[in-house]
């Protein structure tokens, strides 16, 4: 799991938390809630779904890591069942 | 006590067969049924009612995501009275508008799904969605419209099982009366096809309707009939007190003549027609008029085998003795039973019946039960009629409540 492959897997669920959302222009560095409508419910739901789809848990003292999409693919890339291999 | 006379002046709706008055009534009077077969999970195929409105007409796609089905039903409906009543909510003062919706029940949609959702898991609770809880609470069908349109003052739903479509009118009625609003939605709603539990529930009983072609399957007082038809739909008008409705020019659809509800204190599901006749009769007195003034009956038979003939005896047993009966319809054999929206959506399809001056019939009579045989009946075709001044909607439910609600046409 390389960390663009990860946002793409980010992205992906954004698109279904957040479908009336234009993510084409999101910026990595910016916090994700500076650029789309995303409330602290949405961000749940982001959480269960990377439980859901790819069997990763994080804690909620991790909740911050989730604030933008490169800190999404610094802290959840090596989380990835086949980081190792990457 | 003088009391407020209290006027329809718009209405908003989704049926089986139909997304707006005009739709649904059209359908009404050609004999077309909104009745087709779903996939009912663990059940197989089931004759039931589906609306087919666009949701995203008025709501945002992440509002369908996280709300329910039954909330984008309310949503719907309720902007389209809100259109249709010309009332421009942005200069109104939204803490005086109440939002008083009727339901069968709620909340089993959406814990079915989370409970099958789990199943995927193992039945392992950290896949429960944190949306199950604002989803289930009761209130949630108002609490949507209340999101919705920003309005502010009371919103809530009232479980009343099927009899639930006309208390959403009759306690609207009541708060604009007692001046605890100015302006109010209301009416009934229904997600019921979205839950196994009511189709297996209705199939345990006997009571779950059966048929090849799932446009006859509701078919009330015929001698085939075998069980309900459960759909989906909503209905929601706009109540006002006539001064109000006046002084800004408003079209009006009917005036709330009178209303009664009861309770038959008798049978969790078998209803008593003793107790239903008391309700109509209270109804009509309530409205200040005779059996001899009411022009139309719309009758609550969902197509069950007992429950018709009860409700047969009940109307006999009031109207007997008039010197001509009253018009007699069924609007479920069209659109199966639509439960807390029932009472609604089926007065909504008779009100143009005081302008057109026809009266819709109850379709997929092939062989009239002779117990249900009640002279006035109109089947199979349209009537046409000299007039029509008072229009009788009975709603009753399971635990033996009745409702019925009169609605006369609106004289200054």
């Amino acid at each position: 799991m390389t960390k663009d492959a990860c946002k793409k897997l980010v992205i992906d669920i954004i698109s279904d938390i957040a479908p009336d959302e234009d993510l084409s222009g999101i910026k990595p560095e910016i916090r994700l809630r500076d650029q789309l409508q995303l409330d602290s419910m949405d961000f749940l739901d982001i959480v269960m779904e990377l439980r859901k789809r790819h069997g990763i848990e994080v804690p909620e003292a991790d909740y911050g890591h989730l604030a933008s999409l490169e800190s999404c693919a610094d802290y959840l890339t090596p989380k990835f069942p086949d980081a190792a291999k990457a | 006590m003088k009391q407020a006379r209290i006027v329809i002046t718009g209405l908003g709706l989704t049926a089986p067969n139909g997304n707006t008055l005009a739709e649904f009534r059209r359908h009404l009077l050609a004999g077309v049924s909104g009745i087709t077969t779903i996939d009912v999970r663990y059940m197989g195929r089931h004759p039931a009612g589906m609306c087919t409105f666009d949701p995203l007409k008025y709501q945002k796609k992440k509002d369908v995501r996280i709300g329910t089905r039954v909330g984008s039903i309310s949503i719907y409906c309720a902007r389209e009275a809100l259109a249709d009543s010309g009332v421009n909510l942005e200069a109104r003062d939204k803490s005086r508008i109440g939002i008083y919706l009727g339901i069968t029940e709620h909340g089993n949609v959406e814990t079915e799904n989370e409970v099958f959702n789990i199943s995927q898991f193992k039945y392992d609770t950290k896949f429960w969605t944190h949306h199950h809880n604002p989803r289930t609470v009761a209130n949630n069908a108002a609490g949507e419209v209340s999101l919705n349109l920003g309005i502010t003052g009371p919103a809530y739903t009232i479980g009343a099982a099927c009899a639930a479509g006309n208390m959403g009118l009759i306690h609207a009625a009541q708060m604009l009366r007692l001046g605890e609003v100015d302006f109010a939605f209301c009416g009934g709603v229904s997600e019921s096809p979205q839950t196994f539990g009511i189709f297996a529930g209705f199939k345990s009983q006997n009571a779950l309707a059966v048929h090849a072609d799932p446009t006859k399957a509701s078919r009330p007082f015929d001698r085939a009939r075998n069980g309900i038809v459960i759909s989906e739909g909503g209905c929601i008008y706009t109540l006002e007190r006539l001064e109000d409705a006046l002084a800004r020019g408003a079209r009006i659809y009917g005036e709330i003549a009178g209303y009664c509800v009861n309770s038959d204190a008798t049978d969790y599901v078998l209803p008593n027609p003793e107790r239903q006749a008391e309700c109509v009769r209270k109804a009509v007195a309530n409205a200040g008029l005779t059996v001899e003034d009411i022009d139309l009956v719309n009758t609550h038979a969902t197509s069950t085998p007992q429950g018709d003939i009860q409700e047969c005896v009940a109307i006999a047993e009031v109207f007997r003795g008039r010197s001509t009966p009253p018009a007699i319809n069924n609007t479920k054999s069209f659109i199966g039973h639509t439960m807390g929206a029932a009472g609604a959506l089926e007065l909504a399809g008779n009100l143009p019946s005081f302008d057109d001056l026809l009266v819709h019939p109850t379709i997929n009579v092939d062989d009239l039960d002779p117990q249900c045989d009640l002279p006035g009946l109109v089947l199979n075709h349209p009537r046409a009629v000299k007039r029509i001044d008072a229009i009788l909607n009975n709603s009753f439910g399971m635990l033996g409540i009745n409702s019925t609600l009169i609605i006369k046409r609106f004289v200054a």
